[in-house]
């Protein structure tokens, strides 16, 4: 992407006004396209795997309004628990969803009440 | 390790012995008092070919009923299995100390279905909850009101028997983020409270889910204020600590206090670090009952070291 980026921008520099707007309308359904699949990448993205004992991605940071879905993948229970107690779980059970929506920005640090060593994060902003 | 302790149980397990076996082992534990003072007396059904002249009593632990994943599709199937070999002992324990996961999941009918079986026994058993068992909606209603009568704060309490003073500790509940397991202080107040009043030569066995000392912090084997609750019972001249939770034998000595961890009647879990994480442990189906099992601990009356005994399930 990065190497795209660069691409595009050098290959920019050398049209001309008229030839950059033929180039842009080009791309365009490309872009568009680039878009919507980063949507998509944005709400995988906001799921939290359990494996392992472990919470992957550990911290997270998303915008308000979004919501954060956590699913269990082991043989063993957990739960996912704020120490401020604004969100708490049930029992999680093997591939057991739980989903929770941060309305305000702030900062979440969450643990497994089970397996307390297994802490997470998310930010709000 | 079993084999050993076997071997060494026909001349008494000294205290050197003990230390020395301070290694992982797969097998259940039968538990003598004598003198007071609690010691292993070898696989059960030596043990209690043994007759102990003191009385015997049994650990069992991490039954986790309603478990049906690949690493034991059937934790009711071996953990009747397990209570089969109870009946089936020619001298019968006084009671049956269970160090909690009593149900996978704190259901209705996992306690019903653990209820059933352990009551084929007959005897007397004592309960602490495990965190499996303090998971149902309620955060725990569900085990106290089923075995929380006379019991304390979360479930813990105290009685006596033959001279012993035997104390349940719940360390599953309150459990603090990035933390091990918790007493709490108000349990440690009540903890120094039961104390209180009883002479040195007290005979104490301590018991809870969670290991009281740190076996391994990683996987979260340990408890954050055990160690408060070991220094109230260092003035005592015997002390044995019975745990479960890691699905493995480790023993160890300190002193004048005796720790050990039960195996499980469900599914193994692998050693300290051995694995990704402290997850069920998947083995051949036709080596799952050498890794499950239960414990018999002989109190003999007399100046003689505790014995456990650890039989697997396979024996």
């Amino acid at each position: 992407m990065q190497y795209l980026n660069s691409h595009l921008r050098s290959a920019a520099a050398r049209f001309t006004p008229s030839r950059a707007l033929v180039v842009a309308m080009i791309l365009g359904p490309v872009v568009g396209a680039m878009l919507a699949f980063g949507t998509v990448a944005a709400q995988d993205a906001n799921v939290v795997t359990i494996d392992n004992f472990t919470f992957s991605p550990k911290e997270l940071t998303v915008a308000a309004g979004t919501t954060i879905k956590w699913v269990n993948h082991d043989d063993i229970p957990h739960t996912v628990v704020n120490a401020d107690k604004v969100f708490r779980s049930k029992a999680l059970d093997t591939d057991d969803a739980f989903s929770y929506t941060f309305a305000s920005a702030g900062t979440f640090d969450y643990f497994c009440g089970l397996h307390p060593h297994m802490v997470g994060k998310v930010i709000v902003k | 390790m079993a084999k050993k302790g076997h071997d060494d149980h026909g001349q008494g397990l000294g205290r050197r012995e003990v230390l020395e076996c301070m290694v992982w082992a797969g097998t259940g534990v039968l538990w003598a008092v004598s003198g007071g003072i609690p010691h292993s007396v070898g696989l059960i059904g030596e043990a209690a070919a043994a007759e102990p002249t003191g009385f015997t009593f049994l650990q069992m632990s991490d039954s986790h009923i309603g478990f049906d994943k690949k690493a034991n599709p059937d934790a009711l199937g071996t953990l009747r299995e397990a209570i089969a070999k109870v009946k089936a002992m020619p001298i019968k324990p006084s009671f049956i100390i269970h160090t909690g996961d009593i149900t996978h999941l704190s259901k209705p009918e996992e306690f019903d279905n653990a209820d059933k079986v352990y009551g084929e026994t007959g005897v007397k058993i004592h309960y602490v909850p495990g965190e499996h068992d303090m998971i149902d909606e309620g955060q725990g209603k569900a085990y106290l009101e089923r075995y929380g009568k006379g019991s304390k704060g979360a479930g813990w309490y105290s009685y006596d028997d033959h001279g012993v003073h035997f104390i349940g500790l719940v360390n599953v509940v309150d459990l603090k983020a990035g933390g091990l397991g918790n007493l709490g202080a108000e349990q440690l107040a009540w903890l120094e409270a039961d104390l209180k009043g009883k002479s040195n030569s007290t005979p104490i066995v301590v018991f809870a889910h969670i290991p009281l000392q740190v076996i391994y912090k990683e996987w979260g084997w340990g408890t954050d204020d055990g160690a408060q609750a070991l220094t109230l019972l260092k003035r005592f001249g015997s002390v044995t600590v019975l745990n479960g939770h890691i699905h493995q034998l480790a023993q160890k000595v300190e002193g004048n206090m005796t720790f050990h961890t039960a195996l499980s009647t469900a599914f193994p879990q692998p050693a300290p670090g051995s694995a990704p994480s402290p997850g069920p442990m998947v083995v051949p189906a036709d080596k799952l009952r050498t890794v499950l099992g239960l414990s018999t601990v002989t109190v003999v009356q007399g100046n003689k070291p505790l014995a456990i005994v650890d039989k697997t399930l396979a024996g």
